[in-house]
C-alpha cells in the first residue's frame, strides 16, 4: 500500500482491481481543516478518467506492476508471441493490446511489456521503425514539396501518407507513437 | 518563472505591504512584532509545527499577539514569516507571510466592513479593481456555511457535523462554486466543531451553536479567517485539550499548552475580533497566477 505522502503525478496506484495513472496532482488544505490530495486518474486498461480526493489517513493500493524487457517473435491467433532473451521464457500478448502496433512489429525487436497482476496490459515499442515503401502513386515530376502527400502502402499493408517525392522501394521510417511518416532513409 | 522574471510582481508586493502599513496606521494601530521562534505552537487539529531546536517555529502569532491584547494594545497588526510543516502545494508553501490584526472591542462582522476597506486600499494600489474576474473592491457577498452546504452539497454541518465529508464537500462541492461569483465571498457562522479559537453565538431556540468565525474566498480561493476571539479562559483550555486528544489519537504530536497564554487569559482579554490573511495568496491574486511560487522571491 502507499501512503498520501507517495501520491505524485505519474504515480500508479490500485482502485477497485483496476490499475489508474495519477494524471494531475494537488495539495489542498480548507481553512482549519485537515490535509486533502485530489487526483485525476486515468484508468491504464480502459484509458476513462476520474476525480479522487484522499485524505492523510487514506491508504492507497499499490497495483502489481512489472515492466520486462522481451523480444517479439512471432503472431499465433488472436495473440502475438514475446521472448525473455535472458530466461527464453514465452508469453503470450492479447491483439487488443497490441492495436495498431502489431503494423510495426518485426521479428526480434526489443520492446518492453507492461504486466498487471501477470497478465500482459501494454507495450511499449522503439518510437521509430524502417519499412520498405511498396506501393505508391509517383509523384509529379520535379514536386519536392514535403506539405503535400500520398497515400502508400508498406510490406504489411499498412497504409501512411508520405511526401510526394517517396518512390515504391524507398525506405522510411515511422514514427510509432503517432503512426505517421518521419522521414525518408538510404538502405542498401 | 524565474527571480528576474519575477520582479514586477515583487515590486507590486512591496507597494501592497506598504499600503497594508498605511492602512493601519491610519486607523490607529500599532505594528508589532512578536517572537518567530516560540516555546510551543498555537495547538490546532491539523496543523503540524516544524521543530527549531528545542524550540517551535511559529505557525500563527495568534497567542502572542493576544497576550499584547490582555496587556492592553487594543489595536495592533503584524506582517510576518508563519511555518507549517508538510504544506507544499500550489497555494500552500512551509513558509509563508500572513497579515494578522486584533482590534478591542470589535466583532467579526466589524472585521468584514475593515477587510473590504482594506481590499478598496489594496485595489487603489494596483490601479485595478478586477483580478482573475473578481471585483476586489466589490462589497462581499454573505454566504452561512449552512446554507452554502445547503445549496451545494446537500445537508447541514451544523446540526451533524461529519469531519470527513465537510472537508471533501467544502473542498468539491462548495469552493468551486465559489469561485464562479464576480465579487469577494465571505463564508460565516461556522460548525462549533470548526470553531478554532472562535467565540461560539447560541442558535436560534433549540438550533446548535455556531462559531463566529469567517473566511474570505476570491476566486474560489481562501484567503483570510477571521473570528470573535473566544475571551473565555476555562473554554479555551478545554478546547486545547479535546485538540490535544485529538491530535494523539491520530498519532500526531501533541504540543505543550501556551500556559503563559491560558493565564493572561485568565487576567482577562476585552472582548475583541481578530482575523489572518494570508499576503501571497493575496498576492496571487493581484498577479493573476495560480501558484505561490510566482509571487514570493524565494
Amino acid at each position: 500500500m502507499y501512503t498520501t505522502s507517495d501520491l505524485r503525478k505519474g504515480l500508479k496506484i490500485e482502485i477497485d482491481g483496476d490499475p489508474y495513472v495519477i494524471t494531475d496532482f494537488q495539495f489542498v488544505k480548507p481553512g482549519k481543516g485537515q490535509a486533502l490530495y485530489r487526483c485525476k486518474l486515468k484508468n491504464i486498461l480502459t484509458g476513462s478518467t476520474m476525480d479522487r480526493t484522499y485524505r492523510s489517513a487514506d491508504k492507497v493500493g499499490k497495483p502489481d506492476l512489472m515492466q520486462r524487457e522481451m523480444v517479439y517473435s512471432y503472431p499465433e491467433g488472436d495473440h502475438f508471441v514475446f521472448m525473455d532473451d535472458s530466461t527464453y521464457e514465452q508469453v503470450t500478448v492479447d491483439k487488443d493490446v497490441i492495436g495498431d502496433m502489431k503494423y510495426f512489429l518485426t521479428e526480434d525487436m526489443p520492446v518492453k511489456v507492461l504486466f498487471f497482476n501477470d497478465v500482459a496490459i501494454d507495450l511499449e515499442m522503439p518510437n521509430f521503425v524502417e519499412k520498405e515503401i511498396t506501393e505508391t502513386e509517383p509523384g509529379a515530376r520535379g514536386d519536392t514539396a514535403t506539405n503535400v502527400t500520398k497515400p502508400a502502402k508498406v510490406d504489411n499493408g499498412y497504409e501512411i501518407h508520405v511526401p510526394l517525392f517517396i518512390k515504391e522501394g524507398d525506405w522510411v521510417r515511422i514514427d510509432t507513437r503517432t503512426g505517421e511518416y518521419a522521414d525518408r532513409i538510404s538502405k542498401k | 518563472m524565474s527571480l528576474s522574471a519575477r520582479k514586477k510582481t515583487l515590486e507590486l508586493r512591496a507597494r501592497i505591504l506598504k499600503t497594508m502599513r498605511a492602512f493601519f496606521d491610519a486607523r490607529g494601530y500599532m505594528e508589532v512584532e512578536t517572537p518567530v521562534r516560540v516555546e510551543t505552537p498555537a495547538m490546532e487539529e491539523h496543523i503540524d509545527a516544524e521543530a527549531s531546536g528545542d524550540h517551535w517555529l511559529r505557525t500563527s502569532p495568534e497567542l502572542h499577539m493576544k497576550r499584547m491584547v490582555c496587556a492592553g494594545y487594543e489595536r495592533i497588526y503584524q506582517i510576518g514569516p508563519c511555518f507549517r510543516r508538510g504544506e507544499s502545494g500550489a497555494r500552500h508553501r512551509p513558509e509563508y507571510t500572513m497579515l494578522e490584526w486584533y482590534r478591542a472591542g470589535a466583532t467579526y462582522r466589524d472585521l468584514e466592513i475593515e477587510t473590504h476597506e482594506l481590499l478598496r486600499a489594496v485595489c487603489e494600489t494596483a490601479g485595478q479593481t478586477e483580478f482573475m474576474g473578481v471585483d476586489l473592491s466589490a462589497e462581499p457577498v454573505r454566504y452561512t456555511v449552512r446554507d452554502a452546504f445547503w445549496l451545494w452539497a446537500g445537508w447541514d454541518p451544523v446540526e451533524a457535523f461529519d469531519e470527513d465529508r465537510f472537508d471533501l464537500d467544502l473542498v468539491e462541492k462548495v469552493e468551486p462554486r465559489l469561485a464562479e461569483f464576480p465579487v469577494p465571498v465571505i463564508l460565516t457562522d461556522f460548525p462549533a466543531a470548526r470553531a478554532a479559537l472562535a467565540r461560539l453565538k447560541e442558535g436560534a431556540e433549540g438550533a446548535a451553536p455556531v462559531a463566529e468565525r469567517w473566511e474570505l474566498y476570491l476566486a474560489g480561493m481562501e484567503l483570510a479567517n477571521a473570528y470573535t476571539e473566544l475571551t473565555d479562559a476555562a473554554e479555551q483550555r478545554a478546547r486545547f485539550e479535546a485538540c490535544g486528544r485529538a491530535r494523539a489519537e491520530r498519532g500526531q504530536e501533541v504540543y505543550p499548552l501556551d500556559e503563559e497564554f491560558l493565564t493572561a487569559l485568565e487576567k482577562g482579554m476585552p472582548a475583541c475580533a481578530g482575523i489572518a490573511l494570508g499576503v501571497d495568496r493575496l498576492m496571487m491574486i493581484l498577479a493573476e497566477t495560480g501558484s505561490i511560487m510566482d509571487v514570493r522571491s524565494f
